[in-house]
């Protein structure tokens, strides 16, 4: 992984953390690397069990490493217990004190750090007309909704003016429209305070719209790190392209290779351009993946053809379920517009036109 | 089905409900006759000849009465504060733990006076306090107080760990993340919302102290009655509607102490 | 190893020890209060009996051979002691029957206070749990009350002429069955209606909806699931049964002798230390087999259900 010149907030370096003895053993994180830039929406993406919430509670220091070190600012502080370090987490549950008001809950830190009260007020006071919260000040955390813990939460967190703020799927306990504002204002507190954000979340679609970069997780290890964009177009591995949005998979052999590119014979025997990722060496069978809005449905002269076996309407778009000649099922999105209905009907033969550079080789 | 719409209840079954009335009734049909006839102004516990506050006056009176009840409630406070102490710490050493060596020996260890009968318990008592009295010469009420919090442990261990048990772990993480050393996560956070457990576990040894009878008939020294055991001594003989005054207080008292108690497990759960 | 490592097995280690710090004051009191006097008790259930009470430090196994034997005085054999076996046997029996009697009266009742709406359950459950939570004494000391010769129940029977003189119940066994049953009553309700309220009623609905009665839906369905609430509440009456020692005291007077005041019988008048300390362990053996019958049941259904 390239070295970047800004300076980082966390550096995870060759952490692992195994669980258990012997037979039992489990390995949450095994040698993971991974740097988080200073003033960064950093998101850990991945399914439940991939270790995500483990590192994540390596770096707030609610448990140790079995092995590696975690910078802060260059700092190793794998071995110092939670309450000395200068990062705070907003919990999935929240974890609001149920004995303690609204304002108590947000200046537990304040006051812990044995600040000057008049200093812990304003800061209170402050935290309050950030989130929005600022009639409820005096109420119990039992007394108020789903959203409003949430805001608490947050507050709580940042009160302390901590180098780094970890979020542990913030938003999974809200429901859907809340989940929306609440990404928003997430993106308005990380950008008004400028504190780095590490942002645990197994939501893709949460992940691309929130944050700057993004880790895919996996099995207790990092496979990919890059920008939404570059994590979404240019899946580094299958299973980064199957994680995150829907993909055609196609298997297939090099015919030919081409300068940051391939020819692809797929088993149906229809050839395709494909580009390559950088530094990696094709060579017999592969899989090309193709977004499913980067290819369109055409009467004749698309790169694959097949016969139509389904069409599934969801509003925005439509998904077309193409079974092709070869065998094999590939599926084509199409934005709905209300004065085209299109006219294709189940079982018509139709060809598939896959858009230039859509189609990729992949890394299994 | 004369009426040809019958509301067929699915939880309904024949004479349960017959029974379960007439239980409730013989459950209380003894209690409340206790408690009438403390108010017999005569001497019988069966023939109601009007009503009388004499009995309460002559137990008031009663000097070995009062003297029983003052040492029933000495015994009971010190050994239930004891009692509640040793097990909110046994309580915070045995929950919320991943399993270790001595874990399940400990659970054992507190429960283990729930699990012998009490009569085995007071003889036990009996041969060991006897051997200590004739050694040390001391005899006073050192000996009922220390076998008092030993029983009442499991007792006041129950709520405390039922309440730990079903507290949120991430409370305490939460704190320690805001620079909580662990001694202010316990008194800020732990303690706080330990409390309604402990004053359960509180009350529920304070009671069980003040009922025991017979550990305390095996352990006392003369002249050392308790209220249960100077009412045991008297119930050999024909009693008095004296005995329904005494009765009829120290139910009142219990009940009051059993109703706090459950009104703070409801409202903390 | 890493340097993270070992300070995270040092936390662990320190957490362990800390642990038993904690604990250790209650481990002390109840090793100081219960466990080691019981250990004592071992010891002097194989001495000889001191002449005025107490013991004499010789070895024998006089004690244990006579809980169950009895040396004929004038040929000198060994037989049967019958009336210990007696008493063994009067306690088994009555506390079988205080078993049977409160689970006959208690599972109607738990089932009662199961069906009622939620917000009432809780009021109904304490109504059975206050006389559980006041004085034994005194609920033993109501029920001599009300069954006495002189006590309402005589007095009220003799009244409206159904008897002409009063029935001599106190100091009877079915004084002490009465007292018992009444007593721990609330000790069977509980665990039943444990039970009975996670009992999944669309199982009964699923029940009727394929022909089953009221009476095959209460013995095929109702029963078999609150089965472990049947054995809790049965092995919570039995054991305190067992070694009651108030409650035969009080009704039983003296003449209707349980184990529990057999054992007190050889620290008082019978003066045969040994003998008490060997029966105390003799009961003790029965409700720990009692116990760990129970808590081997209950793990296995938990391994079943859970």
């Amino acid at each position: 992984m390239p070295e970047t010149p800004e300076r980082n907030a966390i550096e995870v370096r060759g952490v692992s953390k195994v669980f258990g003895f012997g037979p039992d053993k489990v390995v949450a994180l095994d040698d993971v690397h991974v740097a988080i830039r200073e003033n960064e929406f950093f998101t850990l993406l991945g399914p439940s069990g991939c270790g995500k919430t483990t590192l994540l509670r390596l770096i707030a220091g609610f448990d140790f490493p079995t092995d590696g070190e975690i910078l802060l600012h260059g700092q190793d502080i794998a071995p110092l217990p939670p309450h000395k370090r200068p990062v705070n987490t907003v919990f999935q549950s929240y974890a609001l004190f149920p004995h303690l008001t609204v304002a108590k809950n947000i200046s537990f830190g304040l006051e812990m750090l044995g600040r000057p009260k008049d200093e812990v007020d304003a800061r209170v006071d402050e935290m309050l007309k950030l989130v929005r919260m600022e009639e409820l000040r005096n109420r119990s955390t039992a007394q108020i909704s789903g959203g409003q813990q949430q805001r608490v939460a947050l507050a709580r967190a940042l009160a302390p003016q901590p180098k780094v703020l970890l979020l542990d799927e913030p938003l999974s306990a809200l429901d859907y429209k809340l989940r929306k504002e609440m990404q928003i204002e997430l993106k308005r507190l990380q950008h008004e305070t400028g504190i780095t954000f590490i942002f645990v979340t197994h939501d893709q679609e949460e992940a691309l719209t929130m944050s700057a970069r993004i880790a895919v997780m996996s099995a207790g290890n990092i496979l990919q790190i890059g920008s939404p964009e570059a994590i979404y177009d240019r899946p580094a591995v299958r299973f980064v392209a199957d994680f995150i949005g829907e993909t055609n998979f196609l298997e297939g052999s090099i015919e030919e290779r081409a300068a940051g590119g391939a020819r692809v014979r797929i088993s149906s025997g229809a050839v395709i351009d494909a580009s390559v990722a950088e530094g990696f060496q094709p060579s017999g069978r592969v899989t090309v993946v193709v977004r499913p809005e980067h290819a369109r449905l055409s009467a004749e002269g698309g790169q694959l053809a097949g016969r139509l076996s389904n069409i599934v309407y969801f509003g925005t778009d439509t998904h077309f379920h193409v079974e092709l000649d070869g065998g094999g099922e590939f599926i084509v999105r199409r934005q709905n517009a209300r004065d085209d209905r299109g006219t294709a009907r189940i079982g018509d033969p139709v060809s598939i036109v896959i858009g230039a550079g859509a189609a990729q080789v992949l890394r299994d | 089905m004369a009426s040809g719409r019958s509301n067929f209840s699915i939880r309904h079954q024949p004479g349960f409900t017959t029974v379960a009335v007439l239980c409730f009734a013989l459950l209380y049909l003894p209690i409340v006759t206790l408690v009438v006839f403390a108010f017999n102004a005569g001497r019988s516990v069966a023939i109601w000849e009007g009503f009388s506050l004499r009995w309460f006056e002559a137990a008031w009176n009663n000097e070995r009465v009062i003297e029983a009840s003052i040492r029933s409630v000495q015994i009971a406070s010190v050994a239930a504060v004891v009692a509640t102490i040793a097990a909110t710490m046994a309580a915070l050493a045995t929950t919320r733990t991943r399993p270790y060596r001595g874990l399940t020996f400990k659970y054992a260890f507190i429960n283990q006076p729930l699990m012998i009968p009490e009569i085995v318990t007071a003889v036990a008592l009996l041969i060991v306090f006897a051997r200590i009295k004739v050694a040390t010469g001391y005899s006073g009420l050192g000996y009922l107080i220390v076998a008092h919090t030993a029983f009442c442990i499991p007792f006041a261990y129950l709520p405390i760990r039922a309440r730990l048990e079903s507290m949120d772990l991430t409370l305490e993480t939460a704190a320690a993340d805001l620079y909580a050393t662990p001694w202010k996560v316990f008194t800020r956070v732990t303690l706080p919302l330990l409390w309604p457990g402990i004053i359960a576990g509180l009350m529920l040894a304070f009671v069980i102290s003040l009922d025991d009878v017979v550990i305390t008939e095996f352990v006392k020294s003369g002249g050392q009655d308790t209220l249960p055991t100077y009412m045991l001594g008297q119930l050999r003989r024909l009693v008095t509607p004296e005995m329904n005054a005494i009765s009829t207080v120290f139910l009142l008292i219990s009940i009051l102490i059993v109703t706090v108690f459950f009104f703070i497990s409801r409202r903390s759960t | 190893m890493s340097q993270t490592a070992e300070t995270a097995r040092k936390a662990e280690h320190d957490d362990v020890r800390k642990r038993w710090l904690l604990s250790a004051p209650a481990l002390a009191i109840i090793f100081m209060a219960s466990i080691g006097p019981l250990l004592v008790v071992v010891v002097y259930s194989f001495l000889t009996p001191g002449p005025y009470g107490d013991v004499k430090w010789a070895f024998s196994t006089d004690a244990w051979i006579s809980v169950f034997l009895q040396r004929d005085i004038f040929e000198g054999t060994l037989g049967i002691a019958d009336a210990h076996l007696q008493i063994f046997l009067r306690s088994v029996r009555l506390s079988l029957f205080t078993t049977i009697a409160t689970l006959a009266f208690g599972f109607p009742t738990a089932y009662f206070i199961a069906t009622r709406p939620q917000r009432t359950q809780a009021l109904w459950l304490f109504v059975i749990t206050i006389p559980f939570w006041t004085n034994l004494l005194i609920r033993t000391f109501a029920v001599q009350e009300v069954i006495r010769n002189e006590g309402i129940l005589n007095t009220a029977l003799v009244g409206l002429g159904i008897i002409s003189a009063p029935i001599q119940i106190l100091y009877t066994d079915w004084a002490i069955a009465i007292g018992m049953i009444y007593v721990y009553l609330p000790l069977m309700v509980l665990p039943l209606y444990a039970s009975m309220e996670k009992l999944d009623f669309r199982l009964v609905e699923a029940g009727y909806d394929l022909y089953a009665t009221r009476f095959r839906v209460l013995t095929r369905i109702i029963v078999p699931l609150v089965k472990p609430g049947i054995v809790a509440g049965s092995i919570l009456v039995f054991i305190p049964s067992l070694g009651a020692y108030v409650t035969p005291r009080v009704l039983g007077g003296g003449k209707q002798m349980m184990l529990g005041n057999l054992i007190e019988l050889q620290f008082g008048a019978g003066r045969n230390w040994p003998l008490g300390a060997a029966l105390a362990l003799t009961l003790t053996v029965i409700v720990m087999v009692a116990l760990l019958f129970y808590v081997r049941y209950a793990a296995q259904s938990e391994r079943r259900h859970g």
